[in-house]
């Protein structure tokens, strides 16, 4: 009896593991099945028409405005923001709310922070529906991303080079820029590349601070859609599933050489550290 | 003089998510609050009332409550026991070369951007729901549970497997030279163990589906009846900010925001139990 029982448990272990790979694999199967006939270079490059499932570039080039945008914000405020609760607080009341705050900020739904967004940057702050708004909105997405990944890092980063850098007579400041944070790179690397992840498969948030124009933006304060965005309003507007399909190709590609360049810079830091 | 500068600007830093997360908080309960506190609008009304028809001035978001409520609960039910056996497989019974596959796929699966997951729930769930129980429309409560345990397996998977994993070698050698079988050590002594992670990992999944927008419009038909079976057309809390935000202005924006309200407190009550168990595991 309790062969037969253990032998139930396996073999709803195994099934279970088997389930989750045959949905991966039908979801990215039936994306890729269904969009890959209209992948070609005028596809990619080519301007948007509404007739026809029209170019994506518009959307590529939007996302990459949002990328670049909210991670040269993100980027330095994240870094030093972990370096102040790391390498400077005394730990206290004010780490720990700190702390708080950013876990807080990582459980928010993107719902949320659309709200905001909307009445922050786009009608408070007078930005408009705007590729700079959604950008923004992003940032404060993605700080908690940066501020976690490089606090780990500077974790990592063995407490005798501190003390032999400051030994040598460096100031700290010093210490941190050419010691701590060169060993730390790696992490923040990786930090970066998860935030670009989380940028790109962001949608309901850029959805109420960019708007939807399908247009190639003319800069930064234009309304624009990203590649989600389009995505979903192909779908939701005209069932175009093909088109739909063929944008999460793109998405889906973009996202598997991030995972592989997170997987080989973790590698790379796993070696420098032994 | 540097130095001391250096380390002010650090601070700053560090405090602007505390000030992003008050500015969140502020303004979306501000914005929220506005019609119940100037206007004389019933909060109970608000929360309790059945309909919603702006153009009439009629603000109810019941039947929306009791959809986030059902379609999460649904994921629940579906996703949790699918992921947490797969998070185990991975941590303690997994081949090598098995769980090098799975890994990745986890992964994989973690980084589709969610509306992807309701084109698919769109153009494969909606129609094979619709033809294989007859239905008027397959857009559906069942359609949104369905694609909100997909959603929700990534998260219950890592957290969990990282949990398990985390379980000292000691409690299963213990365990097993104790006489017990391989699977019974692993449910009797590992997941009992690793229950706090577990839990982490559980309501980690539950924050991401009741918050999961985009997804779920494109697949729950969006009506805003009080849902009464598996097979109606819902349309959850999150659903509802997205779709009126384009065009509302007024008193029917800020009863989205009022909305957002609701959604922000159900996630807050989240994070108090996760920080709860997190205490506990601390222990």
């Amino acid at each position: 009896m309790r062969k037969f029982k253990d032998h139930l448990l396996r073999g709803c272990l195994w099934a279970s593991a088997f389930l989750t790979v045959a949905v991966l694999i039908i979801i990215v199967g039936y994306i890729f099945y269904k969009g890959f006939r209209l992948i070609d270079f005028n596809f990619i490059f080519g301007d948007y028409s509404p007739v026809g499932h029209g170019g994506i570039w518009p959307m590529i080039v939007t996302t990459l405005y949002t990328i670049f945008i909210s991670l040269i914000i993100a980027t330095p405020i994240g870094i030093l923001a972990a370096v102040y609760l790391q390498e400077y607080a005394k730990q206290g009341r004010l780490v720990r709310l700190i702390r708080y705050a950013t876990e807080s900020l990582t459980g928010i739904p993107s719902i949320i922070y659309g709200l905001f967004g909307a009445v922050f940057f786009v009608t408070t702050l007078k930005f408009g529906m705007s590729i700079i708004a959604a950008s923004l909105t992003l940032t404060i997405i993605v700080l908690p991303v940066i501020i976690r990944t490089t606090e780990e890092a500077l974790k990592t980063v063995p407490q005798s080079y501190r003390e032999g850098s400051l030994a040598l007579g460096t100031t700290k400041l010093q210490t941190l820029y050419k010691v701590i944070l060169p060993s730390a790179m790696p992490g923040i690397l990786s930090g970066i590349i998860l935030s670009i992840g989380r940028i790109v498969g962001e949608s309901a948030a850029i959805f109420l601070t960019a708007g939807t124009v399908a247009a190639m933006p003319d800069g930064i304060f234009s309304s624009a859609r990203t590649l989600t965005v389009h995505s979903f309003l192909v779908t939701q507007e005209s069932g175009d599933i093909e088109l739909a399909a063929a944008v999460g190709i793109v998405l889906i590609v973009i996202i598997l050489i991030l995972n592989f360049l997170a997987t080989f810079i973790s590698k790379r830091l796993n070696k420098a550290d032994y | 003089m540097l130095e001391k500068l250096s380390g002010r600007v650090f601070l700053f830093c560090a405090l602007l998510s505390v000030i992003s997360l008050l500015l969140i908080v502020g303004f979306v309960f501000y914005k929220g609050s506005h019609p119940f506190v100037a206007e004389g609008y019933s909060f109970l009304d608000f929360i309790f009332g059945m309909d919603w028809v702006p153009s009439e001035d009629k603000f109810g978001i019941f039947p929306m409550i009791v959809a986030s409520l059902f379609a999460t609960m649904g994921a629940l039910i579906l996703g949790v026991p699918v992921g947490l056996f797969t998070a185990i497989f991975l941590a303690e019974i997994a081949p090598k070369r098995v769980a090098k596959i799975i890994s990745p796929a986890v992964q994989l699966l973690a980084g589709i951007p969610s509306v992807l997951y309701g084109v698919f729930g769109l153009a494969i769930i909606v129609p094979f729901l619709q033809n294989n129980l007859g239905l008027v429309k397959g857009q559906s409560l069942l359609a949104v549970i369905l694609v909100l345990a997909i959603m929700m397996l990534p998260t219950i998977v890592t957290v969990a497997e990282t949990a398990i994993r985390a379980v000292p070698k000691m409690y299963r050698e213990g365990s097993l030279a104790l006489g017990a079988s391989p699977i019974g050590t692993i449910f009797k002594v590992v997941v009992p163990a690793a229950k706090s992670g577990i839990m982490a990992a559980i309501v980690l999944g539950l924050g991401r589906a009741i918050g999961e927008t985009m997804a779920v419009i494109l697949v729950a038909g969006n009506s805003l009846i009080l849902p009464t079976s598996l097979t109606d057309s819902v349309r959850p809390l999150t659903t509802n900010i997205a779709l009126e935000m384009g065009y509302a202005f007024g008193t029917h924006q800020e009863m989205l925001f009022a909305t957002g309200i609701v959604l922000f407190s159900f996630i807050l009550l989240l994070n108090f139990v996760l920080a709860k168990i997190g205490s506990k595991g601390g222990k």
